[in-house]
């Protein structure tokens, strides 16, 4: 495991909401490391599956890897385009287990992905939720089974509601004991 | 706890890795094979908790994979993996048990959701193995004491049958305790998950008999005021334990003689065909074969039935089992009485293994109650039993010459395991002389 300097919120192609203050607190509440906004173009041609009309995570993830600004860091993509993997029909995020890099999207954390009415406060909460559980991956963290815990596994948006955007005593203890968080 | 297992079997690189990234985020201790002759091989270094298999593959095909992983693993959890395409090959899949299949791509709630119920489903089987375990623990028979060569025989014979499913006659005396002997085939057996019932053909007349075994129809007969199941019924699945057969009349040896043909019977008074998968341990104390020529058993019967066959030494004949069997006895009873008492006396135990026992081990167990009952102190002295070295089979003088001669000739063979060249030495006689004495008293080796 790498000596963790600094965490890089990389907002890919353009995308950047205004709300990405909120979710660079949200990010730096939870962990005790430098958070540095990054804004960054990638190439996402080779990632585009026209069948499905879908990014392939795991390419997008090892574009992103590249730019990542220091060995001892962590970036997290931030995207607004749908991610899959490819035996799976989607997927909110994606993360190098114990690893360097992590990406997020915000298509299906939307309320009118779902046909609902669009609610900015929810989607921020989201993709705080979302943000903290891929970065908690490439911590070294696994699924949790406290359902509030913000690692629990989430396949549906319920399921990322259900849980709050913080660490149960069991993951962050775990987190702790890590060389990275020292 | 220990981590959980998977095995993820495909041919596409990019499968394997995003269900790899997906159940190591799970927490899972993840394998991946491109192929069947990977995924076999990998199953060498032990089972997996829940194996993913691609049914399209290059080489050996999924169904084929599948069939292969369970010689290996009976109880493996599998998923199998589809396109659209070959759902009727899943269906087949499943035919072969497979815990349930899922088409790519998937959505991430019904993976997640399958794998928690293979996983569930994993855990309560692995919990009713535990279980079974216990309740095998606990429906062992109870403890037969048994110490001489006689008796360590019976036990290995029980171990032999106990295995199969074949019909077992047990023979010895009254008393000597072949229930337990049926009792302790049936908790060895196969069938200890289900009951075992006993029916003792000896104490019930033969119209209640029938009843007893076949069970009866509401108003089959008078008194019939409710449909009543049968023992061979209730017998489904375990054993029957029909002791005293011997004594069962013709009508009724018929009648089970078809069941045990047919494996079906029908209640009294009814007309429907019920079949009873049942295991058939019966005993008698008398001679079968005797009866089969005096023509008061059946000869087909008797062959349907002697298929393996027990002789349980009478008590007599195994006098270095009577000191264990009265401790055993004491330590229940004591406990059961709530006395003090835990011993015999030198002198009682002499008395006890001089006497002949006709009652057997029945009698052996009334007469320590009864010495217990009686008795003041922590061990039983020989005023206590309820025999006497006066009148009686354990006085030498009241004895015939014969049978003083049979005695000594049963205990000589029985100290030297049977060994006839060395028992005739023992006993001065040539081993022609000895063969004839064993054919006279009718002594078995």
């Amino acid at each position: 495991m790498s000596v963790a300097g600094s965490i890089y919120l990389a907002y890919l192609n353009g995308y950047l909401p205004r709300w990405v203050t909120v979710l660079d607190r949200g990010v730096a509440d939870v962990f005790p490391f430098p958070v540095r906004r990054l804004e960054l173009h990638l190439d996402l041609h080779g990632a585009f599956s026209p069948d499905r009309k879908q990014y392939h995570a795991t390419l997008l993830l090892a574009g992103l890897l590249r730019h990542l600004p220091e060995p001892e860091s962590k970036i997290l993509g931030v995207t607004a385009v749908d991610l899959f993997a490819p035996v799976l029909t989607f997927v909110f995020g994606q993360s190098q287990l114990d690893g360097a890099g992590a990406v997020i999207s915000t298509y299906r954390l939307r309320q009118e992905y779902y046909g609902l009415r669009d609610d900015e406060g929810l989607l921020i909460d989201r993709a705080v939720k979302e943000a903290v559980h891929e970065l908690g991956h490439a911590f070294g963290l696994v699924h949790c089974p406290d359902f509030e815990c913000v690692m629990r596994a989430s396949s549906s948006i319920e399921e990322v509601d259900l849980k709050r955007s913080t660490f149960c005593p069991a993951c962050l203890t775990e987190l702790e004991a890590s060389t990275a968080w020292r | 706890m220990s981590k959980r297992k998977i095995l993820i079997v495909d041919d596409e690189l990019s499968v394997r890795q995003s269900l790899q990234e997906w159940f190591l985020e799970d927490g899972f201790d993840v394998e991946t094979a491109e192929d069947g002759a990977v995924a076999l091989r990998k199953m060498d270094a032990g089972p997996y908790d829940i194996i993913l298999l691609d049914l399209k593959m290059p080489g050996m095909d999924g169904i084929t994979v599948q069939k292969r992983i369970r010689d290996v693993d009976k109880d493996a959890c599998i998923i199998i993996l589809t396109a659209y395409a070959s759902v009727e090959t899943a269906v087949e899949a499943l035919k072969l048990g497979a815990f349930d299949y899922v088409t790519k791509p998937v959505d991430p709630d019904d993976l997640s959701n399958l794998v928690k119920n293979a996983l569930r489903q994993r855990e309560l089987s692995e919990e009713n193995v535990r279980l079974k375990e216990k309740v095998s623990e606990l429906a062992q028979a109870t403890p037969i004491i048994g110490e001489s060569p006689k008796m360590q025989r019976v036990f290995e014979l029980i171990r032999t049958v106990a295995e199969t499913d074949s019909t077992v006659v047990i023979r010895g005396e009254s008393g000597t305790g072949k229930e337990l002997i049926a009792r302790a085939i049936h908790a060895q057996s196969k069938r200890r998950f289900f009951p075992i019932v006993a029916v003792n053909a000896g104490s019930i007349p033969e119209t209640l008999l029938e009843s007893e075994l076949f069970g009866h129809e509401k108003g089959a007969f008078t008194g019939a005021q409710y449909r009543r199941k049968g023992k061979i019924e209730l017998a489904h699945g375990g054993t029957l334990f029909l002791d005293e057969i011997g004594d069962i009349t013709g009508k009724m040896q018929i009648d089970l003689l078809r069941v045990l043909e047919t494996k079906r019977f029908t209640r009294l008074g009814g007309n429907q065909e019920i079949a009873s998968d049942f295991r058939l341990v019966c005993a008698t104390h008398k001679n079968l074969e005797q009866l089969v020529q005096s023509g008061d058993f059946r000869e087909d019967l008797y062959y349907r039935i002697n298929v393996f066959s027990i002789e349980i030494p009478p008590l007599r004949e195994r006098t270095q089992d009577i000191q264990p069997l009265a401790r055993h006895f004491i330590a229940a009873y004591a406990r059961a009485m709530g006395k003090p008492v835990r011993s015999l006396s030198p002198e009682a135990l002499q008395l006890l293994e001089g006497y002949r026992w006709p009652g057997n081990v029945r009698e052996l167990e009334n007469a320590i109650e009864r010495a217990m009952v009686i008795g003041k102190g922590t061990t039983i002295e020989p005023e206590d039993l309820p025999l006497r070295a006066g009148p009686g089979e354990n006085q030498v003088s009241d004895r015939s010459l014969a049978d003083m001669e049979r005695v000594h000739i049963e205990r000589v063979l029985e100290e030297l395991d049977g060994n006839i060249t060395q028992a005739a030495k023992v006993l001065g006689i040539d081993r022609a002389t000895l063969y004839n004495k064993l054919k006279r008293y009718g002594i078995r080796r």
